[in-house]
């Protein structure tokens, strides 16, 4: 199968600033991914670029194969919900759909119609006056109709009450069971992502600090607590991604493929959203020391620097 | 029928609490040979979840023999994991209760019993006993 996402030293500057810098990825079809990082990681900049809104200044990106936007088809083979879900304020819920219907060639009147006679949205509302979750599902529905095999979404829940928050991840995860589209979407929260993603991304600081299946990766963390230790004095195989100490104690979350055999250790499963922080930590931390370079005892400390 | 659901606080992953709630609906005989699974896309809406994670639970539960989905129609339970000990249940829970008040008139807590249960349980179980 074709990756949906294939990005080999894909990077975009603005003037001086890199917002994007040395991502490669290859994503699968038929994942739903978690793109997770803080604001301003680059997130937003990285699926600009896989839907064809921003051109590379450096590298190249494939999406289902194809060059991103390159051609109608190609357009039709990609959903897209920008960041707080722009909708015309004029025009009413049924204008919307007649417009989707107009602009897609391969648009599914029916589902779009079901969709919103689930969601009670009356056709005749004006889009101005829906609430935040309504929009967004609103947006959903037209992203939906048009039967993309990728659906790309840019912080879809970001602002949205937790039971719309709840309503809008329960109508992507059906739409994903029932058609199988591949989905990328993005959040700064890793609890919004925790649920619905099998396969994960994060950006920090315009580089991608780790990807993969987010089982092998819980697999492959632990976290070791015990006497304390130096982090250079753990095996080659072992790669430390943060490092703590007390003067007695060391704690470590590290990646490894093989066991954790040192019977000096407490192996610890590590969740989700700590693994992720572990490394948006390692990645400031390894932007600031770039900054002030002065503090190597700090970073050798840390351990893991790059 | 069951329904499911998720703690996301546990750090067990989602799809091993699907299989963990499974198997613990069959030890204790709330599911029974024939009796369907939610479907899997009845699942990912009622829990807003990954149908992946719905999918890699319910193939394990195949792949140890509990369950058999038939195309089109549904995942079925083919196995059962309580028959032979169900009926001792009962006994060994009164025995357990009378335990418990023991333990608890001897002065110990929640969690003394429990660490005493886990510490009992994991010398059993090196020892082969259990």
């Amino acid at each position: 199968m074709t990756d949906v996402l294939d990005a080999q030293g894909l990077g975009k500057r603005y003037r001086k600033r890199w917002a994007l810098r040395d991502c490669t990825l290859q994503v699968p079809a038929g994942r739903v991914v978690g793109l997770v990082g803080p604001n301003g990681a680059g997130k937003t900049t990285l699926l600009h670029l896989a839907v064809g809104l921003l051109a590379p200044s450096a590298g190249t990106v494939g999406v289902l194969g194809g060059r991103p936007a390159a051609s109608p088809t190609q357009l039709g083979r990609v959903g897209f919900v920008a960041q707080e879900t722009p909708l015309y304020a004029a025009l009413s819920v049924a204008d919307h759909l007649k417009f989707g219907a107009w602009l897609n060639p391969n648009w599914d009147a029916g589902i779009a119609a079901r969709r919103i006679d689930q969601l009670g949205l009356d056709p005749k509302q004006r889009a101005g006056k829906l609430s935040g979750g309504q929009r967004a599902q609103l947006a959903l529905t037209l992203a939906i109709a048009k039967r993309p095999e990728l659906l790309v979404l840019d912080e879809p829940v970001a602002s949205l009450d937790p039971l719309a928050r709840h309503q809008f991840l329960q109508h992507l995860m059906e739409a994903a069971a029932d058609d199988g589209v591949s989905i990328v979407l993005s959040s700064h929260l890793v609890s919004d992502l925790e649920r619905v993603c099998d396969y994960l991304i994060v950006l920090v600081d315009s580089r991608v600090q780790v990807a993969g299946d987010v089982d092998d990766l819980l697999a492959c963390h632990h976290r070791l607590i015990g006497p304390r230790r130096d982090a250079d004095r753990l095996p080659a195989n072992q790669e430390v991604i943060e490092a703590s100490h007390t003067d007695r104690q060391s704690t470590f979350v590290v990646r490894t493929d093989g066991p954790v055999l040192d019977p000096a250790w407490t192996v610890e499963q590590i969740g989700l959203e700590d693994l992720v922080l572990a490394y948006m930590r390692r990645a400031s931390n390894t932007a600031n020391s770039n900054t002030a370079n002065n503090n190597t005892a700090n970073s050798a400390n840390l351990g893991g620097v790059e | 029928m069951i329904e499911f659901h998720l703690n996301t606080t546990s750090g067990v992953s989602p799809y091993l609490q699907l299989v963990q709630q499974v198997r613990r609906a069959l030890r204790l005989g709330l599911l029974a040979e024939g009796d369907q699974l939610p479907t899997v896309k009845d699942v990912v809406s009622r829990l807003a979840i990954n149908p992946n994670t719905v999918l890699k639970a319910y193939r394990e539960l195949e792949h140890s023999g509990l369950v058999a989905a038939r195309a089109g129609v549904g995942t079925f339970v083919t196995s059962t994991l309580s028959n032979a000990s169900l009926a001792a249940h009962g006994p060994l829970r009164v025995e357990l209760q009378r335990w418990l008040t023991k333990a608890r008139r001897a002065g110990l807590d929640d969690e003394s019993i429990e660490a005493l249960f886990q510490d009992s349980f994991r010398y059993l179980t090196d020892e082969g006993v259990a």
